[in-house]
């Protein structure tokens, strides 16, 4: 039995519930990033499949590069405002933070 | 026939690995289980003959990326003390949780099982590299989103300084 496009579509599905259960359930801010890398990857693999199959059409990996582009910059500041509250809070834990300002 | 093996290889690894990420209390497990998650992407793009892509993902993910968050946990967890591990979510959250992740697991896979896909009936033409082609679409068709993704690099890393600055 071959690999198809189901494979692919199949495993995409999986990585993507595991990055959904690591948003929804994690407190840690650094924990929840990983959850949402984990989407983003997924989202990838569907990308570079369906160009796959279709005669290896570019525009899917373009579209793969800037999301690529996209994890990152978000990570960065993302990573920043995490710093910044730890200086404030001395914790990360997304459901204790309730105040824009002290 | 090798790339059945490889396919089942670095699925079991991505979803292996993305379960201790997933799941784990240890904080440094879980970002090590990662690299194993984003290796196996990796290698899924390589037999998905996206060769510019897998060391992209290499490059970028593990040797960017990963690295951020390392940073991340080593700065705001405290090290020496036992207060490595996250906060516990609670029971029910965790239940609820765990509900809407295997209802929507089973509707996507359900999905992915009976939708008939539009893909090319005829096998893939043998390319050797997909970076001419990307080259030429990146600097002709897709000029205004790559001038535009630099702007929003730049804008990223001013902002990023900015705001992670101590006062």
């Amino acid at each position: 039995m071959g690999i198809g496009i189901t494979h692919y579509v199949i495993l995409s599905a999986i990585l993507f519930c595991f990055g959904l259960f690591a948003i929804i359930t994690r407190k840690n801010a650094v924990l929840v990033l990983m959850g949402v890398e984990l989407v983003l990857n997924s989202a990838n693999i569907n990308f570079l499949a369906f160009a796959r199959f279709n005669q290896i059409n570019i525009e899917g990996h373009i579209a793969a590069i800037f999301v690529i582009m996209l994890a990152a910059i978000e990570v960065a500041v993302a990573l920043a405002i995490v710093l910044n509250i730890y200086q404030n809070y001395k914790h990360i834990n997304v459901d204790e933070i309730d105040s824009l300002k002290d | 026939m090798f790339v059945e093996i490889a396919f089942w290889f670095f699925a079991i690894l991505i979803v292996g690995s993305a379960l201790v990420v997933v799941l784990s209390r240890n904080m440094i497990y879980a970002v090590f289980a990662l690299l194993f998650t984003f290796f196996g992407v990796a290698g899924i793009y390589v037999i998905l003959n996206a060769d510019f892509l897998a060391v992209t993902q290499i490059m970028i993910y593990i040797g960017g990326i990963l690295v951020l968050l390392i940073f991340g946990i080593m700065l705001t967890s405290n090290i020496t003390g036992v207060d490595i591990r996250s906060g516990q979510t609670g029971k029910i959250q965790m239940f609820l949780a765990g509900l809407l992740t295997i209802l929507s697991m089973v509707s996507l896979i359900y999905i992915a099982v009976t939708t008939k896909w539009k893909v090319s009936s005829t096998s893939p033409t043998e390319v050797n590299t997909t970076i001419d082609a990307i080259g030429k679409e990146l600097l002709t068709n897709y000029l205004l989103a790559f001038e535009s993704a630099s702007v929003l690099l730049l804008i990223a890393i001013i902002g990023a300084a900015l705001i992670a600055r101590r006062k």
